[in-house]
């Protein structure tokens, strides 16, 4: 079958209800809060429409740097570490049984069902020092006492990487499906350990899903707000959390607006900035 | 075509049960009058809806459609949306001072007609709720208090003083709440340590107040806005200390978990909760009934015995005797929050609120 590029308005049309759903879904309710964050915030009372830049001049502040330089540190190292340990776990997957690969799916699937209040609260059960897994380790003589691992940097990373480690398997999971397995061959007959053709073979002819995937997982961990106020310290909670607390708690729906605006902006510079660096690598 | 025709007649047929299904509890509503009235979930809402509502159906015939609201501000925010689009999520909700007061400064609740309110002079006047012109925009429900509770197998010895909060042997051990506008902690700081919440009229005074609450941020192992988080920590022992509702302690305490709550010597924090009735509602003429039943002395006194709240109307007025009304109470002097700071200054103790205990 020969593809052509669409010729009249008609061959378009397969893409109006995928766009229609986008501008209501997306645009109109992202303009919105655009348009509240300009409002203007009356204090101990809610907002009136103005347009007026105080939202954004509050943020503008070291504190709220710190935060948002906190919540992207954050959110890269959620992604890091779920490509780490997401790309050779699946690698082993593709080359397992079928069967065996419908376990592992269904398993990491349903992980997708829990939501983000349960896996907070059963981290922090298990993090925690009179039901945790260190009682464990005492059991076993490996520790004098039990303790609390919660509330910790350490903890929210390993609840966020748990959310999000089936998205990255999920994602990853079909280009390493179609990934040439001569490829590895050839570099096996050539001499190379696994290990060896594994990262001088299999992780250069992924490159590029490797960092979209790593976008991905990034974009997703900046929008988790409950895991860090579940499993960490306030100096641990996340711009997401902050805004929360403007928009349900402080009745501050502007503050809020423009906080949320500002974090978008941010991550979209970022991966425009990955995606430029990507093409640059590439040409050279 | 006719095989076709026939799963689409039954897909419509399908779809009409289904629809009808949804509808039921439209139905129910329409057979009898009926209210939707929001309370605090949890401990709190369960209480209402085995002591309370059923009686409340039983003497007037009208149904009570209860509702688990949030704590804090998060409620208000959700009705003041509902009310801009016209909706009212629940008629009559259960209201804290400040969410009280912040409705009022947009005009969210319905001004409640007194006459209608039998009972009125019975109440307290501190627990009525009214407009700068007069009319009344909130009517007593209950009060309560947050006081200092304690894991009873961790600490023995009940502590004595919030002053317990600053001791560094409790390093690590305590649940706070998290919002400046909901723990009331910078008015305990004043009482405890700088002679009463009077030293909170000027900015100083309060930035004074800050730098000594700062003090018990070592101390502080959970900051918390869902309360759930706090009760199931502090019933296992996890967080053994910290500030609770006196009210759900005391229900917890009567299930047989291991905790205790205690008015220090300072005093209980007094908060209330007034019933209002949100602007977008169209069941005026019920929540008036609802309101005048809940204000009667001895639906108060049921309250206080089942709930574990405090009455808003005179207590001589119910039949609660000296044991159970101090179960309820304490004879200490509380610590009532400074309310007009969360109004006039709300922005900016939240700003400094959150740099005290995120930076």
């Amino acid at each position: 079958m020969r593809r052509e590029p669409p010729q009249t308005f008609g061959d378009y049309s397969p893409l109006l209800f995928p766009a229609a759903m986008l501008t209501i879904f997306f645009v109109v309710p992202f303009g919105t809060m655009i348009a509240v964050s300009f409002f203007q915030r009356q204090q101990g009372g809610f907002y009136t429409p103005a347009f007026v830049f105080d939202n954004y001049a509050r943020f503008l502040s070291a504190f709220f740097g710190g935060v948002l330089g906190f919540s992207l540190m954050m959110a890269i190292a959620v992604a890091i570490c779920c490509v780490v340990l997401a790309l050779p776990f699946t690698y082993l997957l593709t080359r397992m049984a079928r069967r065996v690969q419908i376990v592992w799916l269904v398993a990491l699937l349903s992980i997708l069902s829990l939501s983000e209040v349960i896996i907070g609260f059963a981290w922090s059960t298990l993090f925690s020092r009179t039901a945790g897994i260190t009682n464990i380790l005492v059991a076993l003589g490996l520790m004098g006492e039990a303790k609390a691992l919660t509330p910790s940097f350490a903890a929210v990373l390993t609840g966020m990487v748990y959310q999000a480690f089936p998205y990255t398997v999920l994602v990853l999971f079909p280009a390493l499906v179609r990934l040439d397995p001569t490829l590895t061959e050839a570099a096996r007959t050539l001499g190379a350990s696994p290990l060896r053709a594994f990262f001088t073979v299999v992780v250069p002819a992924l490159r590029n899903t490797i960092v979209a995937t790593l976008i991905m997982v990034f974009i997703f961990a900046l929008g988790s707000y409950l895991l860090p106020q579940l499993l960490g310290r306030p100096q641990h909670w996340t711009l997401s959390v902050l805004i929360t607390d403007q928009a349900i708690y402080q009745s501050n729906m502007p503050f809020a607006a423009a906080m949320a605006v500002f974090l978008v902006l941010v991550t979209l510079g970022l991966v425009a900035l990955t995606v430029i660096a990507g093409r640059k690598g590439e040409a050279a | 075509m006719n095989i076709n025709s026939i799963k689409r007649r039954t897909l419509l047929g399908a779809g009409l049960a289904g629809a009808s299904m949804l509808a039921m509890p439209a139905v129910l509503r329409a057979q009898d009058k009926s209210l939707k009235v929001g309370v605090y979930g949890g401990y709190f809402k369960d209480s209402f809806d085995k002591n309370i509502f059923p009686e409340f159906t039983k003497a007037t015939g009208i149904a009570v459609e209860s509702i688990a609201e949030p704590t804090g501000e998060a409620w208000l925010v959700q009705l003041e949306q509902a009310a801009r689009a016209g909706q009212a999520p629940a008629d009559v909700s259960m209201m804290s001072q400040v969410a009280m007061l912040k409705g009022q400064a947009t005009e969210l609740w319905t001004p409640i007609d007194m006459a209608r309110i039998k009972d009125a002079s019975n109440l307290l006047d501190r627990f009525v709720n009214k407009y700068p012109d007069g009319r009344v925009a909130g009517v007593g429900a209950v009060s309560w208090y947050i006081t200092l509770v304690t894991n009873t197998n961790v600490y023995k010895e009940a502590p004595t003083s919030w002053a317990a909060l600053w001791d560094p042997a409790n390093a690590d051990k305590l649940g706070l709440l998290a919002l400046v506008s909901n723990s009331f902690l910078l008015e305990v700081t004043a009482k405890t340590h700088m002679g009463g919440t009077n030293v909170l009229d000027t900015e100083e005074g309060i930035l004074k107040a800050f730098e000594k609450l700062a003090e018990v941020k070592p101390n502080v192992r959970l900051w918390y806005r869902d309360e759930a988080q706090f009760e199931q920590a502090l019933k296992s022992g996890e967080i053994p200390m910290g500030q609770y509702y006196h009210d759900v302690t005391g229900l917890a305490a009567a299930d047989g978990h291991p905790v205790r709550s205690t008015f220090p010597k300072e005093g209980g924090i007094q908060d209330s909760g007034c019933w209002a009735l949100s602007r977008a509602s169209q069941k005026s003429e019920e929540a008036h009934i609802f309101i005048d039943y809940m204000c009667q002395p001895a639906i108060q006194a049921t309250l206080s015995r089942k709930v574990g709240t405090s009455p808003t109307v005179k207590r001589e007025s119910t039949d609660l005797t000296d044991k159970e009304f101090a179960a309820v109470s304490s004879d200490i002097e509380p610590i009532v929050p400074r309310y007009d700071l969360y109004q006039t200054k709300s922005d900016w103790l939240n700003q400094k609120w959150t740099e005290l205990i995120v930076g």
